[in-house]
């Protein structure tokens, strides 16, 4: 019992290691992403569009597959699949990102942006000051369910064989034929969600100070 | 001295004329107002002289600086961004709707920009802001956040953010639309006590007692020409053009 805990821990830390990696990239190329879409050059945009429409409408398994296969039809070989799962995981989770910022950014009124220009602010710092405090505000909610999606979908990284929570708990199911492993598991990604949920509550709280 | 000359200015929207040739001087000192029906092109005319709207013809100068001068031809040529930036500080825009920053502290709306834009220090920009705040009657409110203050209030520090920065001219486009009747007493009497201390001004309003009262100057629009320019006393007591006179008609 206390060895098949500790293995599910050290497969837990893979998990959190795809969650946060995938975070630390996937936040902020969302918004480079979020730019292109809104880009005024139409080529720029429509590109960007495609690729969102794509990530967004086919399943994260299959891009996860072809994330890590495709590199070895072109290339004869890919990267590790740790290295896969977080390359698949960043682009799909970027354009869903994208699709949140720019549903904030477009939801700040004009005027803020008027104001701004007639008092002479720059654009960068009319984004930095102005445009993002109130778009982190707004998209607090649709960021936080986004997050809890991604605790569940790092199970999906078994599929090109990364040996995270699940597949760990899998595998001692079945060597053990006992659902004890996977029930653990459940209560596991339940922990982490009630971590990250509490975590955006709390963000909600400290921006709570204006409406 | 002349601060802000306008010669033939036209801007139109898909096509369709908004402006169609304006042209007026604003002297320093002078309080300017401008009324004329809704739709007329008053609230363009400002945003093409602050710079939220490109014009399409005609020549704006403010402050002995061409913001933008067009050619017979109708070729239009801004000025570079240097020249632009220096004459955007030389103007002041108070917002019909405010447009405070919502996520700012009522002193922190009027310190950053004296910060970011003129690069005053947190202390010295906060002891303009105080000076202001107090001059609005709002020095209880340096906390508070724009969402606790009723209109009248917000409307009175966005025009302490303005006078922040030491505009030489300041604009109002509609001060008082946006708020409950009994609330706009407050802010027309703050424009007038700039008009005592010879704060350079174009007001656009619909207060026509108001504008006799404080104007130096009046301008009447009309589907984007100026029908009728005067004193308060002329304009009002003896409107020449006809639709002029229909149109103050309606507010007798
Ligand atoms: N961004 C815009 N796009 C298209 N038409 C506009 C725009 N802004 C103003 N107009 C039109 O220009 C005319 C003048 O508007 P405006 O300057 O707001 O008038 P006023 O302030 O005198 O009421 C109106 O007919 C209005 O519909
Ligand atoms: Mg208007």
């Amino acid at each position: 019992m206390g060895n098949l805990l500790l293995q599910m821990l050290v497969a837990t830390m893979t998990s959190l290691k795809i969650f946060g990696l995938t975070l630390l990239f996937s936040l902020p190329l969302g918004m480079l992403v979020a730019k292109g879409r809104m880009a005024k050059n139409p080529i720029i945009s429509n590109v960007v569009n495609v690729y969102i429409m794509i990530m967004r409408g086919t399943p994260l398994i299959l891009q996860l597959l072809f994330v890590y296969f495709a590199p070895y039809y072109i290339f004869g070989s890919s990267y590790d699949r740790f290295t896969a799962v977080i390359v698949g995981y960043t682009i799909n989770y970027a354009a869903y990102f994208a699709e949140i910022y720019r549903g904030g950014i477009q939801s700040i009124p004009v005027g803020q942006y008027e104001a701004s220009l007639v008092l002479g602010f720059s654009k960068a710092h009319t984004f930095t000051h102005v445009i993002a405090p109130q778009v982190v505000k707004r998209i607090i909610p649709a960021m936080g369910n986004e997050v809890i999606t991604l605790v569940k979908d790092t199970a999906l990284a078994q599929t090109i064989g990364v040996a995270e929570l699940f597949r760990v708990a899998q595998n001692a199911s079945a060597r053990e034929f006992s659902t004890m492993p996977i029930f653990i598991a459940g209560v596991f990604y339940f922990l982490m969600n009630a971590i990250v949920s509490r975590s955006f509550d709390l963000l909600e709280k400290k921006l709570n100070y204006y409406r | 001295m002349e601060i802000i000359t306008i010669d033939n200015l036209q801007k139109s929207f898909d096509g369709l004329g908004v402006l169609k040739g304006i042209s007026f001087t604003l002297n320093e000192g002078e309080v300017l107002s401008i009324i004329g029906p809704s739709g007329s092109g008053k609230s363009t005319l400002l945003r093409c002289l602050t710079q939220l709207e490109p014009v399409n013809g005609g020549t704006i100068n403010v402050c002995g600086q061409t913001m933008v001068s067009s050619t017979k031809e109708g070729v239009v040529s801004y000025a570079d961004k240097q020249t632009l930036r220096s004459v955007r500080l030389n103007l002041g825009l108070v917002f019909q709707n405010f447009n405070l920053f919502p996520h700012m502290s009522v002193l922190r709306n009027i310190t950053e920009p004296q910060m970011h834009v003129l690069k005053r220090s947190k202390q010295e920009a906060e002891k303009v802001g105080r000076e202001l705040l107090k001059k609005m009657g709002l020095e209880e409110k340096e906390k508070a956040y724009p969402d606790q203050l009723s209109g009248g209030q917000q409307q009175r520090v966005s025009i302490a953010r303005a006078l922040a920065l030491n505009p030489t001219v300041l604009c109002f486009d509609e001060p008082t639309s946006a708020l409950d009747p009994e609330l706009t007493g407050e802010i027309l009497r703050v424009i007038k006590d700039l008009a005592k201390e010879k704060m350079t001004m174009i007001v656009v309003t619909h207060e026509m007692a108001f504008a006799r009262d404080i104007s130096d100057r009046i301008i009447f629009m009309d589907d984007g020409l100026i029908v009728e320019e005067g004193t308060p006393e002329a304009l009002f007591g003896n409107p020449q053009n006809p639709r002029t006179q229909k149109f103050l008609n309606r507010y007798e």
